[in-house]
C-alpha cells in the first residue's frame, strides 16, 4: 500500500471518529432550553418531539467503544500500512498456532513411522487417531464408511485400480492418481459401443446379450481397450485401469453409465497429500486403509 | 383548512403486495427449512432445490416484502409529513408497476438458475437495469415530496428514508458493474479479493440502509402515531441518524474475517461494527422512551405490541452483530447457524414486526376502513409469531453454537475430534425445530391475511371491529 492511500485511509477513519466525538460532545453539554417541552415542530396533525438529553449511560457507552476501537487500532493493524504496535498478522499467528501443534505432536506420530504398515494397522490407539484423520481429509470422497461413492472408489472391497500393498497405497495417497479413460465415442460409433458394451456385460456375468454383438464386441475390445485393460480385460494396476470381469463398476453399470464412459470417456482423480499432511500421517493413513480391507487382528490396550 | 388529498392508492397497492409477497417469500423460507431437516423435499427437480430457493427466499422477503412495505410507508409518511401529495403521481404509479416487475422476473430468473452469485445481489444485468431505473424514479418521487412540502421542518422519518434511498441507488449500482455476454449472462468487474470486499460493503449496507435505516423511519412516524406521544428525545435522533450512516458504512469486513482479506481491512471493520452499537441503540432508546408514561397501552393494542417488541429485538440483533463482529467471537460463529439465527432475529423480529405492525396502522386508513376486523386476531397473530422467533433463533443459537464448538474440538493427538458429518447429524434436532418456529411465523401471516380480508370485505359496523387507534 503506497503511503498516499495509507494516509487517505487513516484520514478518512479520524475525521469518521473525530467527527462522532465531535458530535457527542456538542450535543451532551447541558442545554438549559432542553426541558420537557416539545421542540414546536408538529407534523400530521398530532406528531410532536421531546427533546430530552442524551441518555448519560448511552453516552458512556458510545464513548467506551471508540475508546475500545482507539487502542484496538494503536496495538493491531488497520490504519493503513501501520502495522500496529504488537505487530500481530492472520499469517504470523496461523503459523504459530501450526507450530505450536507440530511441536506438540510430532514425536508421537514419528514413533508410529517406525512401525511397518501391518502391524501399525493393529495398533487400536493408532487406528483411532487415524480414522479422525480419514474422516476429516479423506471421507469427503470416500465416504465416512471408506465405501466410495460412484467415481469414487470403494476402499474396503481389495479390488484395487492401483494396488493394495501398503507401498502402492501410500504412493497413491502422498503422490495423488489420475486415472484416465480416453473417448472413444469417435472410433467405436454407436454400434460399436453397443457392441463392446455386450461383450463387457458378458465378461461380467449380466449376461442376456446377442451371441453376435458379443463377438463383435470382443474384436472391438481387443483393438481399442485391451492396450489397458488387457487381454483378458483384467486391468492393470500401473495404469489404474480397471479389472472388467469382476462386476465392480466405478462409474456404474447401467446401459446409460457404460455408454457415456465409452463416448466422453472418464477422469478421475485423486488428490495429491504430500504437501498437506506429514509423512508419519500418510503414514497411519496407509495403514488404515490397508486394515480396511485385510483382516487384521486389533491388539486391544496401550501401545505407548 | 381545505382538506388535502393524498395519493394513497399507490401506497395502497405497495402495502397489500407487501403482504403477498411476505407470505410467498416467507412460504419458500418455510420450504428450505424443511429441505434443511428432509433433504428429499426437494423431489430432484433443479427448480426446487436449495441451491437455487435460497435467493429466491431472501429476494423475496428482503426486496419484494421489506420493499414493498418501505416503498408503502415512505409514500404514506413522506405526504403527511410534508403536508404534500406525492410528487409526480404517474412516476410513483411506475415505481409501483416496475417493483412488481422486478420481482416477477426474479421470481422467473432464479428458480431457473440465473444468477450473478453474488449474494443479495443475483438478479442479472436486464433486472439489474430495471431497479436502477426505479430507484431513481423513485428518489424523484420522494425528494420531490419533500421538495413540495408545506412545513418547514423535514420529519426525522424522512432523514432516514432518505439516507436509505440515496444509498441503496449508490450500493446497488456500485456492486452490480457487470459486463454482459449475453441477456441471461454477465461478469461482475470486480476480480478476487476486490470483489469480495465490494460485495460486503453491498451485503452490509444493505442490512444498514435498505433493513435498517428504512424501517427506522417507518418507527419514528408510527410509533409516536400509535401511542399517541411524542417522540422521546430530537437531539438523539439527530445524534444517532449521523453516527449510524456513518458508521455503517465500513462494517462490513466482519462479513470476511479470517479470509484473504488485508488484516488492517478486518480490524477496521470490527471496530466500526463496536462503534456501531450504541447507534443502533439510539434508535431503540427513542423508540422504546416514546412510549415511557403510556405503557398501558401495551395492554390493549396489540399492534403496539408488535411495535415493541420489534425494538426490543432490534436492540437484541444490534448488539449481537457487533458481539459476533469480535474477532476472537467471529472464530466460533462464522459459517454456523448462529449466523443464520442472527440474521432471523433482526429479520423477522425487528424487520418483519415493525413491518406488520405498520401495515396494520396503515392498511385500514388506505383502504377507507374505519377499523381493522378484528383486534383480537391481531393479537393471536402477534403471539403466534413470537413463539416462531423464539424456537427460530434459540434453535439456531444452540445449533451454531454446537457447530462451531465440534468444527473446532482438537483430539490429544492433534487430529480433530468431529467429521463435518458428526457436526451435521448434532444440528438435525435444532433444523426441525427450526422449521417449526418459521411454520408458525408463517401462520401469522396468514391470520394477517384473513384479518385484512375480512376487513376489506366485512359490514363495518361489524360487532367484533375495534376501532383502530390510528384512526
Amino acid at each position: 500500500m503506497s503511503d498516499f492511500w495509507s494516509g487517505y485511509i487513516i484520514a478518512l477513519v479520524a475525521i469518521n471518529v473525530v467527527g462522532c466525538c465531535l458530535l457527542l460532545y456538542i450535543t451532551s453539554k447541558p442545554d438549559k432550553k432542553l426541558s420537557k417541552e416539545t421542540t414546536g415542530h408538529v407534523w400530521d396533525e398530532d406528531l410532536t418531539e421531546l427533546n430530552n438529553p442524551l441518555p448519560r449511560w448511552w453516552l458512556i457507552l458510545f464513548y467506551l467503544t471508540i475508546l475500545f476501537s482507539f487502542l484496538y487500532l494503536i496495538l493491531y493493524p488497520g490504519l493503513g500500512h501501520f502495522k500496529g504496535l504488537l505487530s500481530w498478522s492472520q499469517e504470523d499467528a496461523y503459523q504459530h498456532e501450526q507450530e505450536q501443534l507440530s511441536a506438540a505432536h510430532t514425536a508421537q506420530y514419528e514413533a508410529y513411522l517406525a512401525i511397518k504398515v501391518p502391524q501399525l494397522a493393529q495398533n487400536e490407539t493408532a487406528m483411532k487417531t487415524a480414522q479422525r484423520l480419514f474422516l476429516n481429509h479423506c471421507a469427503g470422497c470416500h465416504g465416512s464408511d471408506a465405501k466410495g461413492a460412484l467415481g469414487f472408489p470403494d476402499l474396503t472391497d481389495n479390488d484395487w485400480l492401483y494396488g493394495g500393498t501398503p507401498e502402492a497405497i501410500k504412493i497413491s495417497i502422498t503422490q495423488g492418481r489420475r486415472g484416465i479413460m480416453p473417448a472413444l465415442g469417435g472410433v467405436l460409433k454407436e454400434e460399436g459401443v453397443e457392441q463392446v458394451i455386450a461383450y463387457l456385460k458378458d465378461l461380467s456375468g449380466q449376461g442376456g446379450s446377442d451371441k453376435n454383438r458379443i463377438v463383435m464386441g470382443k474384436a472391438l475390445f481387443m483393438q481399442y481397450c485391451s492396450a489397458c485393460h488387457g487381454a483378458n480385460a483384467s486391468g492393470n494396476l500401473m495404469l489404474g485401469a480397471p479389472n472388467l470381469t469382476d462386476d465392480i463398476w466405478l462409474y456404474g453399470s447401467t446401459k446409460q453409465a457404460l455408454t457415456d464412459t465409452l463416448n466422453q470417456g472418464r477422469a478421475g482423480v485423486m488428490l495429491a497429500y504430500e504437501d498437506l499432511l506429514s509423512g508419519a500421517k500418510i503414514h497411519l493413513l496407509t495403514a488404515y486403509v490397508y486394515a480396511l480391507s485385510n483382516s487384521v487382528e486389533v491388539t486391544h490396550g496401550k501401545t505407548h | 383548512m381545505k382538506a388535502l388529498q393524498y395519493n394513497d392508492k399507490v401506497v395502497a397497492q405497495f402495502a397489500v403486495m407487501a403482504l403477498v409477497w411476505g407470505i410467498v417469500g416467507m412460504a419458500v423460507g418455510v420450504l428450505l427449512a424443511a429441505q434443511l431437516a428432509w433433504p428429499g423435499l426437494n423431489f430432484d427437480v433443479p427448480w426446487l432445490t436449495f441451491s437455487r430457493l435460497r435467493p429466491l427466499h431472501t429476494n423475496a422477503v428482503i426486496f419484494a416484502f421489506g420493499g414493498c412495505v418501505l416503498f408503502a410507508t415512505s409514500y404514506y409518511i413522506v405526504q403527511r409529513t410534508c403536508k404534500a401529495p406525492l410528487a409526480f403521481g404517474p412516476l410513483a404509479s411506475f415505481t409501483f408497476w416496475g417493483w412488481q416487475l422486478v420481482i416477477l422476473l426474479a421470481a422467473i430468473t432464479l428458480p431457473l438458475g440465473i444468477t450473478q452469485s453474488k449474494e443479495y445481489a443475483e438478479l442479472e444485468w436486464p433486472i439489474d437495469l430495471l431497479i436502477a431505473l426505479v430507484w431513481v424514479s423513485y428518489g424523484v418521487v420522494f425528494f420531490g415530496t419533500i421538495v413540495r412540502r408545506k412545513i418547514n421542518h423535514i420529519f426525522v422519518a424522512n432523514w432516514f428514508f432518505a439516507a436509505f434511498i440515496i444509498t441503496v441507488a449508490v450500493l446497488h449500482i456500485v456492486n452490480n458493474l457487470a459486463i454482459p455476454v449475453s441477456l441471461t449472462k454477465s461478469y461482475i468487474v470486480y476480480a478476487g479479493t476486490v470483489d469480495a470486499m465490494l460485495q460486503w460493503w453491498y451485503g452490509h449496507n444493505a442490512v444498514g440502509f435498505f433493513l435498517t435505516a428504512g424501517f427506522l423511519g417507518m418507527m419514528y412516524y408510527f410509533v409516536p402515531k400509535q401511542a399517541q406521544r411524542p417522540i422521546y428525545s430530537y437531539r438523539l435522533s439527530i445524534v444517532h441518524f449521523w453516527a449510524l450512516i456513518s458508521i455503517y458504512m465500513w462494517a462490513g469486513p466482519h462479513h470476511l474475517h479470517y479470509t484473504a482479506m488485508p488484516d488492517w481491512v478486518q480490524s477496521l471493520g470490527m471496530v466500526f461494527s463496536l462503534m456501531l452499537l450504541a447507534p443502533s441503540w439510539g434508535g431503540m432508546i427513542n423508540g422504546i422512551m416514546t412510549l415511557s408514561g403510556a405503557w398501558e397501552k401495551l395492554r390493549s393494542d396489540p399492534i403496539l405490541k408488535f411495535m415493541i417488541v420489534s425494538l426490543s429485538f432490534y436492540g437484541m440483533s444490534t448488539f449481537e452483530g457487533p458481539m459476533m463482529a469480535i474477532k476472537t467471537v467471529n472464530a466460533l460463529s462464522h459459517y454456523t447457524d448462529w449466523t443464520i439465527g442472527h440474521v432471523h432475529s433482526g429479520a423477522l423480529g425487528w424487520v418483519a414486526f415493525i413491518s406488520i405492525g405498520c401495515l396494520y396502522a396503515l392498511l385500514p386508513k388506505v383502504l377507507n376502513k374505519p377499523k381493522l376486523y378484528s383486534l383480537q386476531l391481531v393479537d393471536l397473530h402477534f403471539w403466534v409469531s413470537t413463539l416462531g422467533i423464539v424456537l427460530y433463533i434459540t434453535s439456531m443459537w444452540i445449533a451454531g453454537v454446537t457447530q462451531g464448538l465440534m468444527w473446532r474440538a482438537v483430539h490429544d493427538d492433534g487430529t480433530l475430534v468431529y467429521s463435518f458429518v458428526e457436526s451435521l447429524k448434532a444440528t438435525y434436532p435444532y433444523y426441525v425445530i427450526r422449521f417449526g418456529g418459521g411454520l408458525l411465523f408463517l401462520v401469522g401471516m396468514l391470520i394477517m391475511a384473513y384479518n385484512l380480508l375480512m376487513t376489506v370485505f366485512s359490514d363495518e359496523k361489524t360487532d367484533l371491529a375495534v376501532a383502530s387507534k390510528i384512526s
